[in-house]
């Protein structure tokens, strides 16, 4: 997606920047050595002039060869001292820079993992990755350049000017004429620079989402013969993205001639001016030497004034996009307390209380996803939770473990309010298997390891995988210890949920949320991992997503999930009998007859005929 | 554009005993190359890349290189316009004779503006040039990326695919953004000054000359131990953005678990590894800036030493000294900028080396050169047959999947195949949907062979319907449009009624046009399943394969796409993967299949009683009648 729009008017680059200080502060001593040192160098860069005006005017002109070498040693010693410095700068600044970065880059990470999921929905993580890479380089470079050498310039330019001022006020104000002009392009730059700079930076964002996106979906891409198109959209962005590089470029190229040629005319005026000061005596040689070799010393800091603030700018953008997502809110820690209502329901089990659910950024019109969630899953017990294809159900358990939060109304785990407790204690109570199996760049026993808190050995891994079926495990090149995920061994649908089912009951949870967990498993597997499934289930208070009656024959009692509501409660051959829409729902039974193409089919001939 | 050819790489690590059933071909054990982040990239493919991506800007190039001269030229006119101020000017000026200080003042004007200009000029120009290099790189690897078979995909992980693309392309824009500038300027202008100083004195400019020997054994000492230090660092950054990724992609599973310490001590080493990196990087640098500067300064020193040794002999003209030392200033002050252009070098360098290991990755399922076209449907049905002939089907890391085998799927069948996971169902699906190339035999649509034909031939032949439903950003139809991109609303609606999503996709806030937000974060996986079907029913192949397409699919739902079987897409040829047998049951003929072989085929009653229910497909059946109890 892309982002809000650069906050016109009344962003400060240097307000943003400030936003920095948090991460500069421990190292703001090594920063202000290294600032010292590099306007040291610098100044030494100025001095080296001073030396050869005293050298042309002095043992030169009075031929003098003892002067001379010592003018030379004076010049080497500048010059080691010089090279030392800038060494020396750069040293202290490396290691803590590189660690800024580092923490810049962990802090954002760190946060990511504690903002809600409904931010994840709608952040595309190649916009969160391009933050976490190029964001963040970009404001390493600021703290390395931009921040030191504006600062060290500035103060290179003033002395420099100083210098030639005392040397010859005329000539130093003509040098000094083209100050203004160049001070207001670069505000004009400046700005401008700012906003088309936002513009490219979220551009490379939308890109690297594309990008993400055609590898992710390969599959589908390749299974319709579509890479042209797909490959034809993408042109279009990085011809986008060009567009824009150019835009840039050629801001850039107007900053870079304005600073090329107005402090060179000044240079050329200042020549003209002193060399008709030195016919008529008023001034020596060695002097205008001296003066035009300063000028030329300070062309450099005027011109890379330029690129500085360009970096400068880019930074502050980085930075910018860097706050946009660090300055969302991670998820409360403990919203409510005190409403843990009875602490005698030791076993209550898992209960809703007139759970309400829109998602936080719908309109205030929009209607609720669930409306009304009034259900008692017993201790113990297993309720299976079935509802058409999009009712709320992965909704309704995803409020459970708190990935969403209920708009109104309250959960309740054996009496005590899921909103009192913390999330991790929340969380080591209720394991979840997701409908759609992840697992992580770890070892196969590491990734159902992770459902356990740490103290599981080996036992409990060989039972889960029993549990689950997934014995095929021990069987991988390396057992349980065969890498998987992103950078390993890539394991089928069926595969992948078998581990992730294992995960989940890994750690003998108090309570259990079962997304559609046998979705991928073949009826043969689906059978077994029923059987051993059923065993965990006795001892858990479990609540199983259900879209057939294999799995929902899993639970004690089922609940229908209908219009937002639980419509209705009972056992699967209770509402089989009782009521019509589930028996829908389980037998496919259709209501307005089954074979019958409906209404909706009868249209189907005119596609076919469109298509010849 | 060239694509260097290579060998397929692979060297096929000894079979580790492994063989688990649906085990993808993934990187495992050692001697894998995708365990690595560079692939194995042919020599000189590197610069090959370069070179190819270099080749059409030519002309531009030269104009860049052009400009740059003009301008340097104007730049290092300076200290000579002071020489003759100062020589010629000066005494003219006693003489009352303004010539020559007209003359340097037109001069220095003339200089100043016009490196302006050029500057200006040059800056656009290159801009261009740099612009037009990455738009054709990252349409490379995007394109190439997209050729590549599935199977590469399953080993090369997304997020290096990702970086390949990302931050690989930013260090060349880096480099040519401000290296090849950086460079060229160097050059020119110790080409340049060095001229002048020749020019001005034979001695001082040898002097200078001598000079840049231990300068460039400087700069090559430096670039050695660089490319260690940036190789380094770009793999370091590699795999913090795979953990990045990983995270942010499986952030359910992350909360749910509660893996957020453990991921943040995971990041954390990596993320380390990678500050000591570019840590070690900047240092490297830091080492060459003081150490040549050092080199510098004592140049400096020593020429200024000689030349004013000469000027109070008499032997050189003061004007002259004047000038050599002015240039000389200038000479060694871009050695820093030279500095940053290595760095820029090296990071690129190493990024290239990665794109073009990528680049020289052969598709292993490769457009054919002379694509063939399907004959017209033979029996006036819209499906065609599909012939397995002598197919046999091995990873490239060994393992046989498929033993050698033939199969003759009629046009217009329904077929289902079933069989417990990894006895080869899904290979079987992909063969057909020329996901893979048969290791041996060939796959035949109405007698041609799948490799003959082009892209668009065979996606209007085949479509495959998988279980894992991604959903792209953008709207609804968008999505949907996918299987037919030139449909019209109209059609999208109706394969959406069809199958049965029109009714939930009419309910999301902006109906079709809804935004599907990242990777359909609000839609269920039921409902993008069935997304899915519509997305195929629009494209409404000849042949169309469904791997687990119902798995996340209510009753209703899966009833739904079998009524679509019957009615849009009577005819078709199919090929049916799946676990329920509610599926199955309506199929013409199933095949079960077992360890890669095909054990049992028929048509579904008489697999239930042919054998006398002995049969496996009897032991399933039974087993999904019980659980319908």
């Amino acid at each position: 997606m892309s982002t809000t729009p650069a906050l016109a008017d009344d962003r400060s680059t240097v307000r943003i920047l400030l936003r920095l200080w948090p991460y500069v502060r421990p190292v703001r001593t090594r920063l202000l050595v290294a600032a010292v040192v590099a306007v040291l160098a610098s100044c030494i860069g100025l001095v080296i002039p001073l030396v050869l005006k005293w050298l042309v005017d002095g043992p030169v002109a009075g031929r003098d060869p003892q002067g001379v070498w010592l003018g030379a040693l004076y010049l080497l010693l500048l010059g080691l001292a010089e090279a030392g410095l800038f060494g020396l700068r750069r040293w202290l600044v490396a290691r803590p820079l590189a660690g800024v970065e580092a923490r810049m880059r962990a802090d954002l990470y760190g946060h990511l993992q504690r903002v809600p999921v409904a931010f994840h929905d709608r952040w595309a993580s190649g916009q969160l990755l391009s933050r976490a890479t190029t964001d963040l380089m970009l404001m390493r470079l600021f703290l390395a350049f931009p921040l030191t050498f504006l600062l060290v310039n500035g103060v290179t330019i003033i002395v420099g000017v100083i210098i030639m001022l005392l040397q010859d006020w005329m000539l130093g104000l003509v040098i000094l004429g083209p100050a203004v002009p160049v001070i207001i392009t670069c505000v004009v730059f400046e700005r401008r620079y700012a906003l088309v700079a936002r513009r490219a930076q979220d551009q490379v964002g939308d890109l690297t989402t594309v990008v993400e996106e055609n590898v992710l979906g390969i599959r589908i891409i390749k299974g319709f013969g579509r890479h042209r198109s797909q490959a034809r959209a993408f042109r279009q962005m990085v011809r986008t993205l060009r567009g824009t590089e150019l835009h840039k470029a050629r801001l850039l190229a107007s900053i870079w001639a304005v600073m090329t040629t107005l402090p060179e005319l000044a240079i050329g005026a200042a020549l003209v001016v002193g060399t008709v000061q030195v016919a008529d005596g008023d001034l020596s040689a060695g002097t205008l030497v001296a003066f035009l070799s300063t000028a030329l010393a300070l062309r450099w800091p005027v011109d890379s004034i330029g690129f500085l603030l360009a970096m400068t700018q880019e930074a502050a953008t980085a930075t910018e996009r860097y706050f946009e997502v660090m300055d969302a809110e991670p998820e409360s820690e403990t919203v409510t307390a005190g409403t843990s209502t009875a602490p005698g329901h030791e076993d209550d089990g898992l209960r809703f209380h007139a759970v309400r659910f829109r998602h936080p950024d719908a309109d205030e019109d929009a209607p609720y996803v669930l409306d009304h969630i009034d259900l008692h899953i017993r201790h113990g017990e297993s309720m299976a939770l079935v509802g058409a294809t999009g009712s709320g159900k992965t909704t309704l358990t995803a409020l459970v473990p708190r990935l969403h939060e209920v708009t109104a109304g309250r959960i309740t785990l054996d009496g005590e309010d899921i909103t009192a407790m913390s999330r991790a204690e929340l969380r080591a109570k209720v394991a979840v298997a997701f409908e759609e199996p992840t697992l992580f760049s770890a070892s196969v026993g590491e990734n159902v390891l992770m459902g356990a808190d740490g103290d599981a050995g080996p036992a409990e891994l060989d039972r889960a995988l029993a549990v689950a079926q997934a014995g095929f495990a021990h069987d991988l090149p390396e057992g349980t210890g065969t890498q998987v995920g992103e950078q390993g061994l890539s394991l089928s649908g069926g595969q992948r949920q078998r581990l992730a089912l294992a995960r989940a009951v890994v750690g003998r949870p108090r309570f259990l949320v079962l997304d559609d967990p046998l979705s991928a498993l073949d009826v043969h597997t689906e059978a077994l991992v029923e059987t051993a499934l059923r065993r965990v289930l006795a001892e858990t208070t479990a609540l199983i997503v259900a879209h057939r009656p294999s799995t929902v024959l899993l639970a004690d009692r089922v609940a229908l999930l209908s219009g937002g509501r639980i419509a209705a409660v009972g056992t699967h051959h209770e509402l089989l009998r009782t009521n019509a829409e589930y028996a829908w729902l389980m037998s496919g039974a259709d209501r307005t007859g089954d074979e019958e193409p409906g209404a909706a089919l009868g249209s189907t001939g005119a596609m076919e005929e469109a298509h010849r | 554009m060239t694509t260097p050819t290579t060998p397929a790489p692979a060297p096929a690590p000894a079979a580790t005993g492994q063989d688990a059933p649906d085990v993808t071909p993934a990187a495992h054990g050692t001697g894998d190359h995708f365990d690595q982040d560079v692939l194995p990239t042919p020599p000189g493919a590197t610069a090959a890349l370069l070179r190819s991506l270099l080749v059409p800007m030519k002309a531009r190039v030269a104009l860049t290189t052009t400009l740059l001269l003009f301008q340097q030229a104007a730049v290092q006119a300076g200290p000579l316009l002071v020489a003759y101020a100062i020589d010629s000017a000066v005494p003219a000026l006693r003489r009352d004779d303004l010539g020559p200080l007209a003359l340097v003042a037109a001069g220095y004007l003339l200089c100043a503006l016009a490196s302006g200009a050029l500057q200006y000029l040059f800056i656009r120009v290159a801009g261009r040039v740099s612009q037009d290099v990455l738009l054709d790189l990252r349409g490379r690897i995007f394109r190439h990326a997209q050729a590549l078979s599935v199977d590469f995909h399953e080993r090369y992980t997304s997020g290096r695919l990702i970086s390949r693309s990302t931050t690989d392309v930013e260090s060349l824009r880096e480099l040519l953004d401000e290296g090849l500038q950086e460079l060229v300027t160097v050059v020119l202008s110790f080409v340049y000054i060095t001229a002048m100083l020749l020019w001005l004195d034979l001695g001082l400019g040898a002097a200078a000359l001598a000079s840049l020997v231990p300068l460039s054994l400087l700069v090559r000492l430096y670039q050695r131990r660089a490319v260690k230090v940036y190789r380094l660092r770009s793999t370091a950054v590699a795999a913090v953005i795979v953990k990045f990724v990983e995270t942010m992609n499986g952030i359910r599973p992350v909360r749910a678990f509660r893996r957020e310490a453990a991921n943040e001590a995971e990041f954390g080493t990596l993320n380390h590894r990678h500050e000591r990196r570019n840590g070690d990087a900047i240092l490297e640098m830091a080492r060459y800036v003081a150490g040549s500067r050092l080199v510098a300064n004592t140049a400096v020193a020593a020429i200024v030493l000689w030349g004013a040794y000469r000027v109070a002999d008499g032997g050189l003209a003061l004007g002259v000294l004047a000038a050599a030392v002015l240039y000389l200033r200038r000479l060694y002050d871009p050695i820093d900028r030279l500095a940053m252009f290595l760095n820029s070098y090296q990071s690129a360098a190493a990024s290239l080396e990665k794109i073009a290991g990528l680049l020289a990755q052969t598709p292993s399922v490769p457009e054919p050169e002379a694509p063939r076209s399907l004959p017209a449907p033979r029996s006036g049905q819209p499906g065609r047959e599909v012939v397995f002939d002598g197919v046999r089907f091995a990873y490239r890391t060994g393992g046989e999947v498929l033993p050698r085998f033939d199969l003759t799927l009629p046009a217009g069948q329904t077929v289902a195949v079933v069989g417990s996971t990894g006895a080869g169902k899904s290979t079987l699906a992909k063969l057909l949907a020329r996901f893979y190339d048969p290791t041996e035999g060939r796959v035949l649509l109405d007698g041609v062979d799948l490799r003959d034909l082009a892209t668009p031939e065979l996606r209007r032949g085949v479509v495959m319907v998988t279980q894992e439903s991604f959903l792209f950003s953008g709207t609804v139809a968008e999505n949907i449009a996918i299987g037919r991109p030139d449909a019209t609303r109209e059609e999208i609606e109706e394969a959406s009624k069809a199958i049965g999503a029109h009714e939930f996709i009419s309910a999301l806030p902006d109906g079709y046009d809804t935004d599907v937000r990242k990777r359909g974060g609000r839609i269920s996986a039921g409902q993008r399943q069935l997304v899915a079907f519509a997305r195929a029913l629009l494209a409404d192949p000849a042949v169309l394969i469904l791997d687990e397409a119902t798995s996340s699919l209510d009753i209703p739902g899966e009833r739904a796409v079998q009524r679509a079987m019957l009615t849009v897409l009577k005819g078709r040829t199919a090929v049916v993967i799946a676990h329920r047998l509610s599926t199955v049951e309506t199929a013409d003929r199933v095949l079960v299949m077992e360890h890669g072989r095909v054990v049992e085929d028929g048509s579904p009653a008489d697999l239930v009683a042919g054998t006398a229910g002995t049969g496996r497909y009897a032991d399933l059946h039974r087993a999904w009648r019980d659980s319908l109890a």
